[in-house]
């Protein structure tokens, strides 16, 4: 079980938290412009790395706030955690 | 045959303090102190058991948690009963009851010990190979299979005890308590450390505290005597708490780990009422330290299973810890110099030993002087061909191994014994670290898989690092502590230690035998019966991966999960194979350890703390009038109110009744909840619903849908605009969380401009719903201040109200298609606003109803409820509800998946009406619906979703998903059922009052 770092809260049991899947996948503003394709490419595909992955978690048992997590898939490892709408860290 | 093998005082026995048990209906004695196994062994009791596959006979092999064969059951047919318990484990108390398992009808005559004869025909595999097929006949083998196998009984009463979590968190956790456990404890607690040292045993100072030979020496002492100051000393350090019978049975990742601290177990049972039985600890440690020691290995060779061989380490223990001697006329078989170190502690207490055989050829070290110098042939360069004796071994005829090792050469002799201690060296303790996410090094000098690479602050030390001699462990220890916890001083810089061990060792995994393998059961797992054989067979049926191997032959998937064997099984394949140990990896070690009860997995979530339930403010009311309940989510909602005996039919039917004849009541308090306020409340909704609600006016209401990105139906509900900027949005009962969740998500992660709060109030109101063609007349007189004129108060709005001077919300709209009133109260003057419209309703025989019957009511109007109607694979257009998506709105959630190339198919299911051609026909929810049956395969176009006798129709309804079925309206299907086919017509959904003429009744 990981100890997950809240930008608002502070280090917590992971059983507080929420993954919600991959981080950075926009929401297109004009959906209707798209081509079958498009859409589906928004709405379906994700990427399942082995290795260093961005994603979405909330604090369901805490503040409810969404964030951005980075995490290692292959070690558990979290190398960095950042609010929603920042940057994520380079390196 | 009962013998007093009782050789020397231990002081770790109490033998003023006799203790009597019974053990397969026959009572013996034994001291305070003893384990099961060590006072069998003290009444030379070594048949404890059968094995699974072949029941041959199997002894006591070991003093510890790994033992594979002395398993037994405790106080058989009583609620305190369990299975699988380690002999070697349990510690004795007055009135233990223990049994053996897995035989039939009894140890000494096991009627499946006749497997053992057929087992040329019961190969690896045999399993899946034979009792597989003809598949119809897997029930009848399964009986007998059952009957004669099986790993014990699990108890059919409630469990008596008490179990309980709690969460500890520390700077350092040190697993293990031997002597490197307890030099680390002692390092890391004095440097300020909250340490916490914890050890399955009873006592601490692990293999060495029974030493006792002065081969083994620190700072002049035997290192058990200078081992146990430093235990005495480490009981007085403030910050470092011990626990002893604790076993740590996880170790997760960021240093998460569980471990079961056995509080009653070695107890009699009358004193183990009200006291927690097992805690299992949630331990959050900054650092770890694993010192969980090794374990011995077993050597591989022809019927290394009988009752009476043992490890050669337990041997030991058996002697120094509990003073029993495990035979009169012992043999010893290694390939190191383990033995020795038993051979010279039972040489000590004077136990015989007839001989040792030693697979080295040349060897020389002073524990083997010693044993020289004491008469004690041993024969070096030799190896056990084959072992003799049936229910205890009586002789062990020994060869000479080749240069090689792969051969066995010249003639054969006896040996006669009563014990056949083996040592095949050790193998260091790595489950833990390996549970955790550790990757292991393989070391071709002796063998042995050792930690690499640490995925987290943790370290491992001692001999489960591979450090296995004394002055390894007492060097490398000091300077590893010191790294690891930023240590300036530490108390071991200066020892001086003196240890007579010898490295050396020549390791054969399988050892040769004259016999041909085919003729051999050389053991590898004893509990699961997997033997070499089993494992060469594998390998040449095509099996290559060790993962694969090891579910074939069941190799390491016993309740030991093979800690014996695995090596062997791994040296084995790679040998046969032609690749590198290191290279095959090892079988992956699941938690946990040893296994832990259900009654400490689940704590005290038992009875009615098993889940959280949820009750309304009026939920009393319901109890106390009779209310039958179903489970909704978390909350127990009243489901129907029987009356003078009514079953539920016909309690339903009444309800429904009265609904439409004159009045209903429904608790509406569990349906979700959220406050939403904010200058752009109006555009939020606009995005997360399917239809408009800009121009909603101030005081009304309106049905929403909810999709999914991927436009299927999420979640529906009445929303209503408090204020401009004010709604309250109501949510289906198991839809609040989710729903809220996503807006929430969206909220913040795609409209973080939107200036929008959401507020869960599901709680802090209660909802009393009234319906039928009287609720105007009952609510007016409940709050009798309010205009309830249909023009001022019209269907879909809402007006503030006061009830005395409590403030309400009342709104006037309808899930039954009657006219009907929803007032929203702070939740603690529910109940009395209830109690008030019973009251006022009693002139109108105003009637409570369930949800049961507000099912009813729905399905007659055909309103859909998500869940039930739909299944996440249904959008708004499925379900004929075209008329709630908006065509203006530029977008919403899930608008663009309506029209992709799969949504828009005109064959998709939809959602249609079922009338059935018999009125009284009800049909089963779930129900298969076709139209052809006489085509084969038969096509399945859909299923029935909700289906009701309807009272006020007086006939049978029901809804549906229909492949193509908005084009099939009037149309003849079919629900084939066991022992008849229905009829029924394709109908409009709507079945009651299309023209809503009701609403305003
Ligand atoms: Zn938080």
């Amino acid at each position: 079980m990981f100890v997950i770092n809240c930008p608002y809260c502070g280090e917590r049991e992971q059983s507080e938290f929420k993954a919600g899947g991959e981080a950075h996948i926009v929401r297109p503003k004009q959906p209707t412009e798209l081509s079958d394709d498009q859409w589906a490419e928004y709405l379906f595909m994700r990427k399942n790395i082995k290795g260093i992955q961005f994603e979405r978690w909330v604090h369901t048992h805490g503040c409810r706030k969404w964030f951005n997590v980075v995490r290692d898939t292959s070690n558990d490892m979290i190398k960095a955690v950042y609010k929603m709408g920042e940057k994520p860290p380079t390196k | 045959m009962t013998k007093n093998l009782r050789v020397k005082t231990s002081r770790f026995i109490d033998e003023t303090y006799k203790v009597s048990f019974k053990f397969n209906g026959t009572t013996y004695y034994g001291y305070k102190g003893d384990t099961l196994a060590s006072a069998l062994l003290a009444n030379n009791v070594h048949l404890v058991g059968r094995s699974f596959k072949y029941h041959r006979p199997r002894g006591i092999m070991t003093a510890g948690s790994e033992e594979p064969n002395a398993i037994v059951q405790l106080h058989k047919n009583t609620s305190r009963t369990e299975p699988n318990v380690r002999a070697t484990e349990i510690e004795i108390y007055e009135g233990l009851e223990a049994s053996s398992q897995n035989c039939w009808p009894s140890v000494n005559f096991d009627i499946g010990g006749i497997n053992n004869f057929l087992s040329p025909i019961l190969p690896a595999g045999f399993y899946y190979k034979t009792f597989m097929w003809p598949a119809s006949f897997w029930e009848k083998y399964e009986y007998f299979i059952r009957k004669s196998a099986g790993l014990g009984k699990s108890p059919k009463e409630p469990d008596p005890d008490i179990y309980e979590h709690k969460y500890i968190h520390c700077d350092v956790l040190v697993i293990g308590a031997g002597i490197s456990g307890v030099m680390a404890a002692k390092s890391s607690a004095k440097n300020g450390y909250k340490t916490l040292l914890v050890d399955e045993k009873p006592y601490l100072g692990g293999s060495t505290i029974y030493q006792n030979s002065e081969h083994f020496k620190i700072n002049n002492q035997i290192s058990s005597s200078w081992l146990e100051k430093e235990i005495n000393e480490i009981k007085k350090i403030k910050n470092l708490e011990i626990k002893t019978r604790t076993s740590v049975a996880a170790f997760h990742g960021y240093n998460f780990l569980l471990a079961r601290e056995n509080l009653t177990d070695h107890l009699p049972l009358e004193q183990r009422n009200n006291k927690t039985r097992h805690r299992l600890l949630k331990i959050r440690a900054k650092k770890v330290i694993t010192a969980t020691g090794s374990l011995e290995r077993p050597l591989i060779f022809n019927n290394n299973d009988r009752p009476g061989i043992l490890l050669s380490s337990a041997i030991e223990k058996y002697a120094n810890l509990y003073g029993v001697a495990c035979g009169e006329k012992n043999v010893l078989f290694t390939n190191n110099d383990s033995a020795y170190e038993t051979a010279i502690s039972l040489n000590q207490k004077g136990i015989n030993i007839e001989a040792i055989i030693d697979n080295r050829e040349e060897i020389d070290s002073k524990l083997i002087n010693e044993i020289e110098k004491n008469n004690i042939k041993i024969h070096k360069g030799y190896t056990i061909v084959d072992t003799f004796g049936y229910k205890r071994i009586n002789k062990v005829s020994i060869m000479k191994l080749s240069k090689d090792g792969q051969k066995v050469i010249g003639s054969k002799t006896s040996i006669d014994c009563d014990c056949l201690g083996i040592s095949g060296g050790w193998t260091p303790a790595v489950h833990l670290f390996t549970q955790s996410g550790g990757k292991l090094k393989f070391r071709d000098e002796d063998q042995v898989f050792i930690p690499n690479i640490y995925p987290s602050n943790q370290i491992s030390i001692g001999s489960c690092n591979g450090e296995f001699t004394l002055d390894e462990i007492l060097l490398t220890i000091p300077k590893t502590l010191k790294e690891f916890l930023n240590l300036k001083d530490i108390d071991f810089e200066d020892l001086e230690i003196e240890s007579s061990f010898n490295k050396s060792k020549r390791n054969i995994w399988l050892l040769p035998s004259d016999k041909v393998i085919g003729k051999t059961k050389p053991f590898i797992d004893y509990q699961n019966d997997a033997t070499a054989k089993d494992i060469k067979l594998a390998l040449r049926e095509g099996f290559r991966s060790i993962e694969h191997v090891k579910r074939y032959t069941t190799t390491g998937m016993g309740t030991d999960q093979g800690k014996l064997g695995n090596m062997h099984a791994l040296g084995i394949i790679s040998e046969t194979v032609g690749s590198k140990m290191g290279e095959l990896g090892t079988t992956t070690f699941r938690p946990p350890y040893t296994p832990l009860t259900f009654g400490t997995i689940v704590g005290r979530n038992v009875g009615e703390y098993f889940d959280i339930f949820r009750k309304t403010p009026i939920h009393d009311w319901h109890v106390q009038n009779k209310a039958e309940f179903e489970n909704v989510g978390q909350w127990k909602r009243a489901w129907y109110y029987p009356k003078d005996g009514e079953n539920m039919h016909d309690a339903v039917q009444r309800e429904s009744k009265a609904a439409r004849d004159s009045a209903g009541i429904l608790d509406a308090s569990t349906l979700g909840k959220i406050d939403i306020q904010g200058t752009d409340a109006s555009e939020f909704l606009n995005r997360v619903y399917t239809n408009a609600w800009s121009k909603l006016a101030i005081g009304k209401c309106r049905y929403g849908l909810m999709l999914n990105e991927d436009g299927m139906v999420y979640d529906d509900g009445v929303t209503t605009r408090l204020d401009e900027n004010h709604y309250i949005m109501t949510t289906t009962t198991g839809g609040a969380a989710t729903v809220l969740g996503k807006l929430e998500d969206y909220l913040q992660t795609e409209w973080p401009e939107l200036d929008v709060y959401l507020t869960s109030v599901t709680d802090h109101y209660a909802t009393v719903s009234v319906c039928g063609p009287n609720s105007k007349k009952i609510v007016s007189q409940v709050i009798p201040d309010l205009d309830f004129s249909d023009e001022s108060f019209p269907h879909m709005s809402f007006k503030n109200a006061k009830i005395g001077k409590i403030k309400c919300r009342v709104m006037r709209i309808s899930f039954t298609g009657e006219h009907s009133y929803e007032i929203n109260i702070q939740a603690n003057y529910g109940k009395s606003v209830w109690e008030k419209c019973m009251e006022v309703g009693k002139e109108f025989k105003i009637t409570p109803y369930g949800t049961e019957t507000m099912h009813l009511l729905r399905a007659e109007k055909g309103f859909i409820i998500v869940g039930q109607d739909t299944d996440a694979t249904m959008t708004p257009i499925d379900l004929q509800m075209d008329w709630i998506v908006s065509k203006k709105k530029y977008d919403f959630i899930g608008k663009r998946s309506l029209y992709r190339s799969d949504t828009i198919r005109e064959d998709r299911k939809q959602l249609v009406g079922l009338l059935t051609e018999n009125p009284d026909e009800i049909l089963e929810e779930g129900a298969q619906i076709v139209a052809d049956i006489k085509k084969s395969p038969v096509e399945m176009l859909g299923h029935v979703t909700s289906s009701y006798y309807s009272p006020n129709l007086k006939k049978s309804i029901a809804l549906g998903v229909v492949k193509g079925g908005k084009n099939m309206m009037g149309q003849k299907l079919i629900i084939p059922m066991e022992d008849k086919q229905i009829s029924v017509t394709v109908a409009d959904p709507v079945f009651l009052d299309k023209e809503n003429k009701r609403l305003n009744a």
